[in-house]
């Protein structure tokens, strides 16, 4: 986060900067135009950096929002606040331009996604006196076409990997441009991303059939099958050059970020510099990536991607994110500056405020830098998403080298509506090894209850032997799969501070009788047991056999206790317990453990030494009966936060084991649900359309009658 | 005006002020007038209620009375445990086989997490019956603590002869009924029993005090607006159907408890109607039919949670106890208590050092200290709660007898309750004593002590005879709670006198009979037999009575007005 001080001090110098310019510039034409309000047409984390920095520039931010972020950070932080109405109103272009004017905002921060590098939108804006805070249209629709930015790439000079993007699109011909370039190659949509319509073939066998698949899938998703072909990396990385570049033709790099590590192609831990990277291949792609820049008249920040090849050392140009990214604090934290800052400068037509050997200097000196993205999401479930209500959220102590940029607070929903990301944790350190190890030790500061995260796996990466050596690659969680997925045992210590965290709920509840004798042994062999049993849990429920935790309070925060189950056995007397709700400060004979203890119905999170346990409190033995709970054989649960695209069937159809039931759709994917058992369909629960939780009956069958 | 009014406030003030200013007159006034009082800080004026102590763990005495207290204290631990366990493994094994939970996890189940039991007569029918052991008495009662409602607890052990009634079970649930009246206790009770015992019937089914008296105390209760709530976990048979009938609320396990009035091999007999149990009196059909029951449980876990959010909607005032003001520990640990107390009755008691073991801080305000100097009286605090404590040094003489009689007085008047620490070997004889009156003084205290409404809770700590018994509040007196010491003993004298007495009145007599007598006169066999609420370790006697003092004094308890008779003068 940036101190008040330093960004004081950026609107200073701004100020400053404006006011010697209009001066020694009187005789020429200046094109300085401060900008003194802006409209954030974005939400979340980015919404609230934009707005920081802008604010502490002394700029009017107006911010928009929709229906399911009414009460989100973002809509809350600026005096102005538009809502927007529908969840997809952030792409509504129009809306948001006319919203702007109506708020009489100067300018247009797009932050990331949505509407950030879509140049009908820049365009849109300029023509309607916005000023775009962000590069010329003309340069966003230069670098969007995949196959006419890579031309312009190829005749400035950036290496660009080799290819065929010919508009001849005879398989055939395909093959034989693929056969010029080498196998393995990879065949890829047009207007592809996200790993959507690409297809890698190995050799010229299965060419053909590779390259069907993927033009259906090109057809399917976005309605286009023109494919490129391209040389495959076996083990690249993804390195990426922060670039701003100013009105007068200067650019600059702001050193590369390496963001291979990455899970489903997005990205999870970024860091500046790039591990193990010779110093002239840096200073190569530093060039490179300003020519890029320059060949297509950049303006304002921009990123260029390369794909780097561990195994030749060679890099080639991928493509260009023509906005603000995800990453850029780690940037902001190797360079010491406000890059959101730079984005205002430059839209007001001024030039850049450091140049290339300043920058370089402040590199060398500032160490390193991490950004560790903490998702809602389930890594143990192919990182499917999560959502829900963060009903306890803590998080690292803030500090010099530690900084969150998030877009929710305690209480908050995460909506499955839009994006995961709950925030960004960022570390620096004099050294690569000191920033993991402070990531590390923030990470195990990080405690979410609601939703499920990837912080656990984060903390698992920072314990990886390749990562901490900086033996990246895109594939690295593919490669280090078993590793960073072996199964973890649980101490004794867990569960008996899980009864302990129970019990001391209810002593401090409403009817608690705190003082007097009560808790205290009485009488000759007094004893006062009660046992409590769990399940470790799992993103598909409650697995495995139930520990069972016998707890004996023998004095009034002295307990006898005694764990057993799952091949566990462990036996403590006289543990002295003390409650400090949410946590608990117990003293075991042989050590004293602090615990973070959140239950939520049956579900208990608990943050213990740094590390988080779920567990889940095993139903008493009547809750079925006397609920009347349904038999989950009766039932087809939806598996992840859907939408219902279609019903397959209608009520009364008889269907077999395995017949499509219900199409959902989650993050963009669809999901056929097939029948578990032969049965009669005695209700479809819901609608197309309707958007469902995790664990929400989808299908109910007709009870069998025997 | 306000203003004006307020300026020429300020203006006296400041007038007020100054004129002690000038030098000239104020030493002068000091002089000449009068002396100044000596401020004395709270923690000076505490100072003389502190109980200084005496006690050397290191004293030969000390270390000979831990020595046989401890083995007396393990001897009860062994033989509670053991009790604890209920009836024998194979009916035990029995009822969990059935689904069932064993009586003593029902109870631990049915309380509020943190809270402790206040068990009431672990040792009930030990030794009692020849032909059978009937650990607990075959019951467990006590007083526990449901949804922050203080409540006694009456729950049948089925795994001890299929939980019939022998006359001390009986006895038991019929005292606990009675505590449960005096203190206004909701009762909660978890049955599982198939009736009286029938061999036994002379003893339970005809007299007053029998098996009736149950549904008589239950119908008695609910009218005075005390809630009866009744569990039924297994057979409730002819009378025992009337415990969940006559309760205000009852709650059935499905498949398990069953109410009849005759079971169906008696209807087969009588009528020739053949039947199910279930059928005849299961869960489903009384709560669904007959309207017997009112909750229907599918098992006793959640019979347990039915019973407590029945409990939970007594609409029962919740008094805060003790008082927020909060207390402190004695500054002397109770746990010394085992060396201070002698299982040897004839070596006094110094029963200041037991005062200081029992009471908040050690703190006790003691009562005419130098008169009547055998029987100690006092005001102290027991978990904030504020108590007068009358206890035996020595033995009972007029003054004493006097002392105590007015300190009773003091504490009616006051809405105090009382605490009565028993070690008497009886009131002085002897010519002397006779003339000036120890009968009339005497009966003075026992008056006082009889008429006494406000709470009276007595701990046997060494010895109680005679009428020394009848002074210091013993079980004839009605005490809400009677606990004793282990080493305690009970019996009309000291079995030396007693034999004493009976050769002087030319009796021959039985060798065996000293040894009876001593044997009749331990607390275990007192408690055996229902004279006591329990025998308890001494170090616990300060929780004891704190849960007495809650059970006496919470929840719907009135401070009742104390009328005294006719004292001879």
């Amino acid at each position: 986060m940036l101190s008040t001080a330093r960004s004081r001090a950026i609107a200073r110098s701004l100020f400053v900067s404006h006011t010697s310019r209009a001066l020694s510039t009187t005789a020429s034409t200046s094109k300085t135009t401060p900008i003194t309000s802006v409209l954030i047409a974005n939400r979340g984390e980015i919404a609230l950096r934009v707005g920081r920095t802008a604010s502490a520039l002394g700029v009017r931010c107006t911010t928009i929002y929709t229906a399911p972020d009414a009460h989100s950070q973002h809509a809350l932080s600026s005096p102005f606040s538009v809502n927007l109405g529908e969840p997809n109103a952030y792409l509504d272009g129009e809306r948001i331009i006319s919203v702007a004017k109506q708020q009489g905002c100067e300018a247009l921060h797009p932050g990331y996604g949505f509407l950030s590098e879509n140049s009908e939108f820049a365009k849109r804006c300029v023509e309607e006196g916005l000023v775009f805070i962000g590069p010329p249209w003309k340069a966003i629709e230069a670098m969007g076409n995949k196959s006419r930015s890579k031309d312009i790439m190829i005749q400035a000079g950036v290496p660009c990997i080799p290819g065929y993007h010919g508009a001849n699109q005879d398989p055939a011909h395909l093959l034989e441009e693929a056969k010029k370039i080498g196998f393995p190659v990879m065949v890829k949509a047009v207007k592809g991303g996200g790993g959507k319509g690409m297809r890698i073939a190995m050799n010229g066998d299965e060419f053909l059939d590779k390259l069907e698949s993927a033009k259906s899938e090109g057809r399917n998703s976005f309605g286009d099958d023109e494919m490129l072909v391209e040389k495959y990396i076996a083990t690249p990385r993804h390195i990426e050059v922060q670039i701003f570049a100013d009105k007068y033709g200067n650019a600059v790099a702001l050193g590369e970020r390496d963001c291979s590590l990455q899970r489903r192609h997005q990205k999870i831990l970024e860091e500046a510099p790039a591990p193990n990277l010779a110093e002239d291949i840096r200073q190569d792609l530093w060039e490179k990536a300003r020519a890029a820049a320059l060949a297509v008249g950049y303006e304002g920040a921009g990123t260029v991607e390369f794909i780097f090849d561990n195994d030749t050392n060679e890099f080639f140009f991928m493509e260009m994110n023509t906005r603000l990214q995800v990453e850029h604090p780690v940037t902001e934290e190797i360079t010491g500056e406000d890059l959101v800052s730079w984005q205002f400068k430059i839209a007001a037509g001024e030039p850049l405020p450091l140049d290339q050997a300043t920058i370089a200097q402040r590199i060398s000196e500032r160490g390193w830098a991490i950004e560790a993205r903490i998702y809602a999401e389930n890594p143990n479930q192919n990182f499917m998403p999560d959502s829900g209500k963060l009903i306890h959220l803590r998080t690292p102590q803030i500090s010099d080298g530690v900084r969150i940029d998030a877009g929710f607070i305690e209480g908050d929903t995460v909506s499955s509506a839009y994006d995961g990301m709950i925030a960004k944790l960022i570390v620096s350190g004099p050294t690569r090894e000191v920033a993991i190890q402070k990531l590390y030790a923030a990470l195990q500061d990080y405690e979410v209850v609601g939703l499920s995260t990837n912080i656990e796996f984060l903390k698992k990466i920072c314990k990886s032997q390749p990562f901490i050596k900086g033996d990246v690659e895109t594939g690295y969680i593919q490669k280090y799969n078993d590793e960073l997925f072996a199964p973890e045992t649980t101490e004794p210590e867990v569960f008996a501070q899980a009864a302990l965290g129970l019990l001391a709920k209810e002593l401090s509840g409403p009817h608690a009788i705190g003082q007097g004798p009560h808790g205290e042994a009485i009488g000759f062999g007094a004893a006062n047991e009660r046992q409590f049993s769990f399940f470790i849990s799992s993103a598909t429920g409650a697995e495995g056999e139930p520990i069972h935790v016998t707890i004996n309070q023998s004095g009034r925060k002295m307990f006898d206790i005694d764990v057993k189950g799952s091949g566990i056995e462990a036996s403590y007397a006289n543990v002295v317990c003390e409650p400090r709700s949410p946590s608990i400060s117990t003293f075991f004979p042989h050590t004293r453990i602090e615990s973070t203890v959140i239950t939520e119905g049956d579900k208990i999170t608990l943050f213990q030494h740094g590390r988080q346990t779920q567990l889940t409190l095993s139903p008493p033995s009547w809750y079925e009966k006397a609920l009347g709970l349904k038999d989950v054989t009766n039932s087809v649960l939806a598996p992840m936060p859907c939408k219902v695209l279609r019903n397959e069937v209608k009520e009364g159809d008889e269907v077999e084991k395995d017949q499509a039931l219900v199409v959902i759709e989650s993050m963009k994917m669809e999901t056929v649900i097939r029948s578990p058992q032969k049965g009669v369909i005695a209700k479809l629960v819901h609608k197309a359309g309707y958007i469902c939780k995790a664990g929400t009956a989808l299908v109910l069958f007709e009870e069998h009658v025997s | 005006m306000a203003t004006i009014r307020a300026s020429r406030e300020a203006l006296r003030l400041t007038q007020r002020i100054t004129r002690p200013c000038s030098r000239s007159t104020f030493p002068s006034l000091r002089t000449t007038s009068r002396s100044v009082a000596t401020h004395c800080p709270p923690h000076q004026a505490n100072a003389i209620s502190v109980l200084p102590t005496l006690v050397d763990q290191s004293s030969e005495e000390y270390k000979e009375n831990a020595k046989q207290m401890g083995e007396v204290v393990a001897k009860l631990e062994q033989l509670t445990k053991k009790i604890h366990q209920g009836g024998p493994p194979k009916a035990r094994e029995k009822h969990i086989a059935r689904k069932k939970m064993l009586p003593r996890d029902r109870v631990a189940a049915l309380i509020d997490p943190g809270t402790s039991f206040l068990e009431l007569s672990t040792l009930a029918g030990h030794e009692m019956y020849p032909e059978a052991e009937v650990p607990a008495g075959g019951i467990i009662t006590g007083v526990g603590v449901i949804e922050g409602v203080t409540c006694m607890i009456v729950a049948n052990d089925s795994t001890v002869k299929g939980g019939t009634y022998y006359p001390i079970t009986i006895k038991k649930h019929l005292r606990a009924q009675t505590i449960a009246e005096e203190n206004n206790l909701p009762c909660v009770y978890l049955v599982d029993s198939g009736g009286v015992n029938l061999p036994h019937q002379s003893e339970v089914f005809p007299d007053r005090d029998h098996f009736g008296r149950i549904f008589y105390n239950q119908a008695r209760m609910s009218s005075m607006g005390i809630p009866q709530i009744s569990v039924v976990m297994g057979p409730c048979t002819a009378g025992g159907a009337y415990i969940p009938a006559m309760s205000d609320e009852s709650i059935i396990v499905n498949g398990q408890g069953h109410i009849f009035l005759a079971g169906p091999p008696l209807v087969k007999a009588a009528t020739g109607e053949v039947v199910s149990a279930e059928d005849l009196g299961g869960g489903k059909m009384h709560t669904s039919v007959s309207g017997v029951a009112d909750y229907l449980a599918v098992d006793d876990a959640h019979a347990i949670v039915l019973a407590r959010r029945s409990v939970s909607n007594l609409n029962w005032p919740k008094k805060q106890f003790p008082a927020t003001a909060g207390y402190e520990e004695p500054l002397h640990d109770p746990e010394e208590l085992v060396g201070i107390a002698s299982t040897n009755l004839r070596r006094p008691l110094p029963v200041h050092e037991i005062i200081a073991r029992i009471v908040d801080g050690s703190v006790f305000s003691e009562f005419k200290r130098d008169y009547g100097t055998t029987l100690v009286t006092g005001f102290a605090h027991i978990y904030g709660h504020k108590v007068g404590i009358i206890a035996n040094n020595g033995i009972l003489f007029s003054e004493s007898s006097l002392k105590g009689a007015h300190f009773i007085e003091l504490c009616c008047q006051r809405q105090i309750p009382l605490i009565f620490l028993q070690n008497i070997s009886g009131f002085m004889v002897g010519t002397e004593v006779e003339r000036g009156g120890i009968a009339r003084n005497g009966a003075k205290l026992v008056a006082a002590v009889s008429c006494a409404a406000v709470p009276k809770l007595t701990v046997v700590i060494g010895a109680s005879n005679g009428a020394g018994n009848y002074g210091m509040c013993g079980r004839a007196f009605g005490p809400r709670f009677l606990w004793m010491w282990p080493n305690a003993k009970i019996s009309v004298m000291g079995s030396e006198q007693l034999t004493a007495v009976m050769e002087t009145v030319g009796k021959t007599v039985d060798p065996e009979l000293k040894a009876r007598i001593e044997r009749e006169s331990e607390a275990v066999y007192s408690s055996a037999r229902l004279w006591d609420d329990g025998v308890i370790p001494p170090s616990h006697t300060r929780r004891v009575l704190g849960l007495s003092l809650m059970a006496a004094l919470g929840g719907k308890n009135e401070p009742a007005e104390t009328k005294f008779g006719v004292f001879r003068m």
